[in-house]
C-alpha cells in the first residue's frame, strides 16, 4: 500500500540538465545529476499542486517533496535485491531476464530480481518452487565474496557521509546525519539522493533510502518506495500514516505477538495509538510499553555503530539428501574450516559450537555444546562438530547442515594453551601454516585427507 | 521385616548413604534406599547406577526381611526426631508400607520391592590394598579442585589414579587437570598397588570418598579393576564405576627447564589477588603479575569498571617479566599449599607456569598463563 506522504515524484529518467540554483528554495544540485531532484518547499502542504509535479528547475518528473525534508535526518538506505542486482552489473546479459541468486536444485531463493518477483518469486522460497513459478529464469549460485566486497565499497561510501553508520546486514544499514549539512553544505536529503545517484554510477546497482526522524520509520519509509526509491515519513504524517498500517509492521511484532493481539482484537496500529501506555504495559508487559511508543511513531533508539557481531556461521544444502557420518563429515569440515576463516579475519573467536540439520521433511535439529576455551581454530571446532553430528545420523536423511560459532570473544582470549591435549598447539602451529599456504595459493593448495578430493574447483569468474 | 535401632546410628548412616542419591530420578527405585535386617545388623543401601553405598548398623532384628523406601524422605524424618531416641522399623503385613514409630512420632512410608534395587557392586576386583585414611584424604584435597567439568572431554572429569616409578622409590599419585591448570600429587605406594591399572575416578565418587574420611588414622581398603573401584572404610561400603577414557599424557605439559624462581610468602600473595581480582569482571579474570628484582606488582584492568594494582614483595632475581593467570585458579592453588611460601618456577608470558608448596616436595600444580 502505497503510503499518503507528502509530495509526489513518479519513476523515469533522472534530472540532466544543469541549471541555476534558486537561493530561495535550494534545489538540489543539478550538476552533480543528483537524483531524485529534491526540493525544499518548507510551507507547501501537500499535496502538491498540479504543474508543479516536475523539477522547476530542471523539469525532470522525478520530485520529491515534503514539508520535513530539511528537518529529517535518520535515513535507512536498503540495497535493491542485492545479489541478484549485482549479477545483472556484472553480465549485462541477464539485464531483461528474471535472475534468481541461490544454491544448486535443492537450494533455496537467496535473492532474486525484480523480473523474477513479479512472477511470484519470492526469496527464501524452495528452488523447485521458484522454478515452478518462473521456468525460465537464470539461476545462479551465490558468490559471498563478491557480494561482500561490493558491500564493503557501498558501506565505504556511506562512512564518506556520517560516521554514524549501523549496519544491519550486508546490504542495509542506518545512517544518522544530523550535524552534517554544514560539512555537506546540504540537507540530509539531499546528501542521500546524491549518495543514491552515486552508488548507481559507482557501483552499478540500485539503492532505496527511508528518511525520517527515527530508525523505526526510516526503516518502514525504506520498504515503501522500492525498489530505486526515495520515501520521506515526517512527524507530522507519522500517526496518521502508522494507523493504518497493520500491527506487524512494528519491529519485534512477529507471528506470535500478532496473535496474541489479534486474540484481543488488535489488527491495525491506530487501534494501539487509543490504547494508553498503562493498559498497553499492563497486558503485554515489556512489549506493551514499546508498542505504545512505536505505534504514536516514537523509537528513542540511536544510530550506533558498536552493534556487535553475535555469531559466524556457514550452512550448505545438498544436491540430494544425506544420511552417513562418511558423508557429511567432510561437508561439516569444509563449513568449519569458512566459519574459521571469518573468525581469524575478524580477529575473533567464539566458545559456542552449534551444528544445524535440516532433515528431508524440513525439520531443523540444532545441537551445541560451550567449549571450556573459546578457539578460531577450524581443528577444534570441527572437533566439536564431529562430536555433535555423530549421534544425529541415525538413519535420518538431512537436506541441510550448517556450523555456526556464538559467544564470541577477542582473538587474544581465543586458544590458550591446554594442559590436557599436549598434541594442541602442534595443531595450531599446522593450521596456521595450511591458513599461509592457502592465502597464498588458494584455498584448494591444501587440504585436510577428509576434505580431500571432494572440494570443486573453485568457479570461474561470470562475466 | 521388624528392626529396632537407636535414632543416632541410623542417622550417621543414612547421612553417609542418602547423599548417593540423586534429587530427581526418572527411575522409581533409584530415589530409594535398601534396608535389609539379618542377623544383628540393619543394612542400608543406595544407588545411582554409578556408585553404590553400603552401611551396616548394628541393631535388634525382631524379624529379618528387606524392603526400599523413599532415601530423602526417611533421611529427613529420622534426622528431625529426637536425639537419643529409639526407632522401630516395621513392614505392613500386606507388605505396602513400612511404620517408622519413635516415641510417640508414627510415620508411614510407601515401599517399593527390594528385588527391584538394582546391584552393580557384583564383580571382579584385581588389586587390593591399604592405605591410610589420611594419604588418601591428602590425594584428593590437593587434587580435586582442578577436575574438569567438561562434558566432551569426560576422561578429565574425575582424578587419575596411577602408580609410578620414580627416583625415591614407587608412588601412589593423583592428578586432575582441566587443561587450565593441573594438580599432581604422590604418596608412597601403599603395598599391594603395584601393577593396578591407570583408573580415572568420577568427581561425585570423589566427593563421596572424601566425605567418608572422617578420621585421618582410619584404615581404607581398596580394591580395584580398571572397571570399577570399591573401598571400605569403617562399616562403610562404597562401590563405583570409573571413567572409561584415557587420561592425557600430562607428563609432557608439566615444565622441566623453566629457569626463573620466584618465591612468595603464600598469605600476602594470594590477599593480594584476592584484594586486586575485586576490580575484574566475570569474564575476564585476569591479573597480570610484573616481576622485577625483588619486586612483583599486580595489575587487574577492567576497561568497564576501572582499575587496580598492589605491590608486594618476593624473593626474585631471574629477568624482569610480565605474565597473567586467572585469579581464581590462583587462590584455588594457593589455598591448598600447606606452607607460608609458594615457589612459582616460569619460563616466559605464554608457557606453563610451575608452582610448589616449599614445604610439600611431593605436589606441584601446573598453570597456564593468560594473554593479558
Amino acid at each position: 500500500m502505497r503510503p499518503p506522504l507528502a509530495g509526489t515524484r513518479t519513476r523515469s529518467g533522472a534530472c540532466r540538465r544543469a541549471l541555476d540554483v534558486r537561493p530561495t528554495q535550494r534545489i538540489a544540485d543539478h550538476r552533480l545529476r543528483t537524483w531524485p531532484s529534491v526540493r525544499l518547499l518548507p510551507r507547501l502542504p501537500a499535496p502538491a499542486r498540479a504543474g508543479e509535479r516536475r523539477c522547476t528547475a530542471c523539469g525532470s518528473p522525478r520530485v520529491l517533496r515534503h514539508a520535513e525534508l530539511g528537518a529529517l535526518t535518520i535515513a535507512h538506505v536498503d540495497c535493491d535485491a542485492f545479489f541478484a542486482a549485482i549479477e545483472k552489473r556484472d553480465d549485462p546479459s541477464l539485464r531483461d531476464r528474471p535472475v534468481i541468486v541461490g544454491g544448486g536444485r535443492r537450494g533455496v531463493v537467496s535473492t532474486c530480481c525484480y523480473i523474477a518477483r513479479i512472477r511470484g518469486v519470492r526469496s527464501a522460497m524452495p528452488m523447485f518452487k521458484a522454478l515452478e513459478a518462473c521456468p525460465d529464469a537464470v539461476v545462479i549460485k551465490p558468490n559471498g565474496t563478491k557480494y561482500a566486497e561490493v558491500g564493503r565499497q557501498i558501506r565505504e561510501m556511506m562512512l564518506a557521509l556520517t560516521p554514524l553508520v549501523e549496519p544491519l546486514s550486508i546490504d542495509e544499514a542506518f545512517l544518522d546525519l544530523a550535524g552534517t549539512e554544514r560539512l555537506h553544505r546540504a540537507s540530509a536529503a539531499e546528501v542521500l539522493a546524491r549518495f543514491a545517484r552515486r552508488v548507481e554510477a559507482e557501483v552499478g546497482i540500485t539503492v532505496s533510502v527511508g528518511l525520517s526522524y527515527n530508525k523505526f520509520l526510516a526503516k518502514i519509509a525504506s520498504d515503501l518506495d522500492k525498489p530505486r526509491g526515495f520515501a520521506v515519513i515526517g512527524r507530522a504524517e507519522a500517526p496518521t500514516f502508522l494507523a493504518r498500517q497493520p500491527v506487524s509492521l512494528i519491529w519485534g511484532v512477529g507471528k506470535a505477538s500478532q496473535e496474541k493481539l489479534a486474540g484481543d482484537g488488535i489488527r491495525l496500529i491506530g487501534q494501539l495509538q487509543e490504547m494508553d501506555a498503562v493498559t498497553l504495559a499492563r497486558r503485554y508487559g515489556a512489549m506493551g510499553l514499546r508498542l505504545a511508543k512505536l505505534a504514536h511513531g516514537e523509537d528513542a533508539r540511536r544510530v550506533s555503530t558498536a552493534g556487535k557481531r553475535k555469531s559466524v556461521s556457514a550452512e550448505t544444502t545438498f544436491d540430494e539428501d544425506l544420511a552417513t557420518l562418511a558423508d557429511l563429515r567432510p561437508i561439516a569440515r569444509r563449513l568449519a574450516e569458512k566459519v574459521s576463516a571469518q573468525l581469524k579475519s575478524h580477529g575473533i573467536g567464539g566458545q559456542t559450537v552449534t551444528l544445524k540439520l535440516k532433515t528431508r521433511d524440513f525439520r531443523i535439529r540444532t545441537r551445541s555444546r560451550r567449549l571450556h576455551d573459546p578457539t578460531q581454530l577450524a581443528d577444534r571446532l570441527f572437533q566439536t562438530i564431529d562430536a555433535l553430528l555423530a549421534p544425529e545420523t541415525d538413519g535420518t536423511r538431512y537436506r541441510l547442515i550448517g556450523v555456526g560459532m556464538s559467544d564470541l570473544v577477542e582473538a587474544k582470549e581465543a586458544d590458550p594453551g591446554d594442559l590436557a591435549d599436549p598434541g594442541a598447539a602442534r595443531r595450531a602451529a599446522a593450521e596456521k601454516a595450511m591458513d599461509a599456504v592457502r592465502q597464498k595459493f588458494g584455498k584448494a593448495a591444501v587440504e585436510t585427507g577428509l576434505v580431500f578430493g571432494s572440494r570443486k574447483p573453485d568457479r570461474p569468474p561470470r562475466g | 521385616m521388624r528392626v529396632t535401632l537407636e535414632r543416632t546410628h541410623l542417622l550417621k548412616s543414612l547421612t553417609h548413604v542418602h547423599r548417593v542419591v540423586e534429587r530427581r530420578n526418572t527411575i522409581p527405585i533409584l530415589s530409594n534406599v535398601l534396608l535389609r535386617a539379618s542377623g544383628g545388623d540393619l543394612q542400608l543401601k543406595a544407588t545411582d547406577l554409578d556408585i553404590d553405598a553400603l552401611e551396616t548398623v548394628a541393631a535388634v532384628v525382631e524379624a529379618p526381611g528387606a524392603t526400599t523406601v523413599p532415601a530423602h524422605m526417611f533421611y529427613d524424618i529420622v534426622r528431625k526426631l529426637p536425639d537419643g531416641a529409639q526407632v522401630s522399623l516395621e513392614t505392613t503385613a500386606d507388605g505396602s508400607a513400612l511404620t517408622i514409630v519413635s516415641g510417640r512420632s508414627r510415620f508411614s512410608l510407601q515401599m517399593l520391592p527390594e528385588t527391584d534395587f538394582p546391584d552393580i557392586s557384583a564383580g571382579e576386583l584385581s588389586h587390593r590394598f591399604k592405605m591410610p585414611a589420611k594419604d588418601l584424604r591428602k590425594l584428593i584435597d590437593r587434587t580435586q579442585f582442578a577436575i574438569s567439568t567438561e562434558e566432551i572431554r569426560y576422561y578429565l572429569n574425575g582424578i587419575y589414579f596411577h602408580t609410578v616409578d620414580t627416583a625415591e622409590g614407587p608412588k601412589f599419585r593423583a592428578v586432575a587437570t582441566d587443561g587450565h591448570r593441573l594438580a599432581q600429587t604422590d604418596i608412597a605406594a601403599p603395598e599391594g598397588s603395584k601393577g593396578m591399572p591407570g583408573i580415572i575416578v568420577p568427581r561425585k565418587t570423589v566427593g563421596e570418598i572424601q566425605k567418608l574420611l572422617e578420621e585421618p588414622e582410619e584404615e581404607v581398603l581398596v580394591e580395584l579393576s580398571d572397571a570399577k573401584i570399591r573401598l571400605s572404610v569403617g562399616a562403610v561400603v562404597l562401590t563405583s564405576k570409573l571413567i572409561d577414557g584415557t587420561f592425557p599424557d600430562y607428563g609432557r605439559v608439566i615444565p622441566q627447564g623453566n629457569d626463573k624462581e620466584l618465591r612468595v610468602e603464600k598469605a600476602d600473595f594470594a590477599e593480594a589477588v584476592d584484594r586486586v581480582s575485586t576490580i575484574s569482571s566475570e569474564r575476564g579474570r585476569a591479573v597480570k603479575l610484573t616481576l622485577t628484582e625483588g619486586k612483583m606488582v599486580l595489575t587487574v584492568v577492567n576497561p568497564d569498571s576501572g582499575s587496580a594494582t598492589e605491590e608486594v614483595h618476593v624473593d626474585y632475581d631471574s629477568d624482569p617479566l610480565d605474565i597473567g593467570f586467572n585469579a581464581r585458579y590462583l587462590l584455588d592453588i594457593t589455598s591448598q599449599l600447606g606452607s607460608d611460601m609458594a615457589i612459582f618456577r616460569l619460563a616466559d608470558p605464554g608457557s606453563p607456569t610451575l608452582i610448589q608448596d616449599a614445604g610439600d616436595t611431593d605436589t606441584l600444580y601446573v598453570l597456564m598463563p593468560m594473554r593479558v
